[in-house]
């Protein structure tokens, strides 16, 4: 499956936007990214090993965090993850 | 740097004047090179803050997925965000600085007065983590639309 790689981490994943792994679940898609891409970890998790709170992961278009079964939703090839920072201010 | 053309430009600063006096916000799609974040097209995003829509706003990250993902069929990438300041400064506060995550990427406040855009300003988050960022002035180069000469 594919997984889109936002703009500030593309420094961290050898400038590709997309990166293609071979999964069954989502969690084994993230753990692949992260083999590959060992940098990305400290950007996507925190010292405890959760998501970082601004990091959203999507499944197409689903939150993973509301998926039933989470980490272990089922993929295919034909799906698609996109880490997506959260984009949020004021003044 | 941030370089866009006039029309995303003014389409940025028309888009703070509608919603006032609420934030609007959005995303800018084009291109970093070298530095220089090349915009091709701003991308109006609903803010999801109507809670406090006056001072506070916020993308819906599965809006952003779908912004990503058009922008990749176009070549393009996220290399920058706007948002407006209604009655206040054409500067960054500190929730725009605790909630920034985006690395490299341009965050540009319009301040709108009364309805009426005033400054625009363009601020590049450095850094390399959570931990090292800052926001640093950047400047902004309108560029004029290139029109038919004779
Ligand atoms: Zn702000």
């Amino acid at each position: 499956m594919k997984i889109h790689i936002p703009t500030p981490l593309r420094v961290y994943s050898n400038k590709q936007d997309t990166v293609s792994v071979s999964a069954t679940t989502v969690g084994e898609a993230l753990d692949a990214l992260t083999a590959t891409h060992p940098d990305l970890k400290k950007h996507l998790y925190s010292e405890e090993g959760k998501l970082r709170s601004f990091v959203n992961v999507y499944l197409n278009d689903e939150d993973i965090r509301y998926l039933p079964k989470k980490g272990a939703t089922e993929v295919s090839d034909k799906d698609a993850l996109s880490i997506i920072p959260s984009i949020a201010g004021g003044c | 740097m941030l370089r866009l053309n006039e029309q995303v430009y003014h389409a940025i600063r028309r888009h703070g004047e509608e919603t006032y006096p609420h934030e609007c916000c959005g995303v800018l799609l084009g291109r970093s090179v070298d530095g220089v974040n090349d915009v091709e097209d701003a991308i109006r995003a609903g803010n999801t803050r109507t809670d406090s829509a006056h001072n506070r706003y916020n993308i819906a990250p599965q809006e952003l997925v779908r912004i990503q993902r058009q922008g990749r069929e176009r070549g393009l990438d996220i290399v920058g965000f706007y948002h407006s300041h209604p009655d206040h400064p054409a500067q960054w506060s500190k929730t725009d600085f605790a909630e920034a995550h985006w690395l490299g990427c341009s965050y540009v406040i319009t301040a709108v007065e009364k309805g009426v855009a005033q400054a625009t300003n363009s601020f590049l988050l450095t850094g390399t983590t959570e931990e090292d960022k800052a926001f640093e002035d950047e400047a902004v180069e309108v560029a004029a639309l290139e029109t038919e000469r004779c």
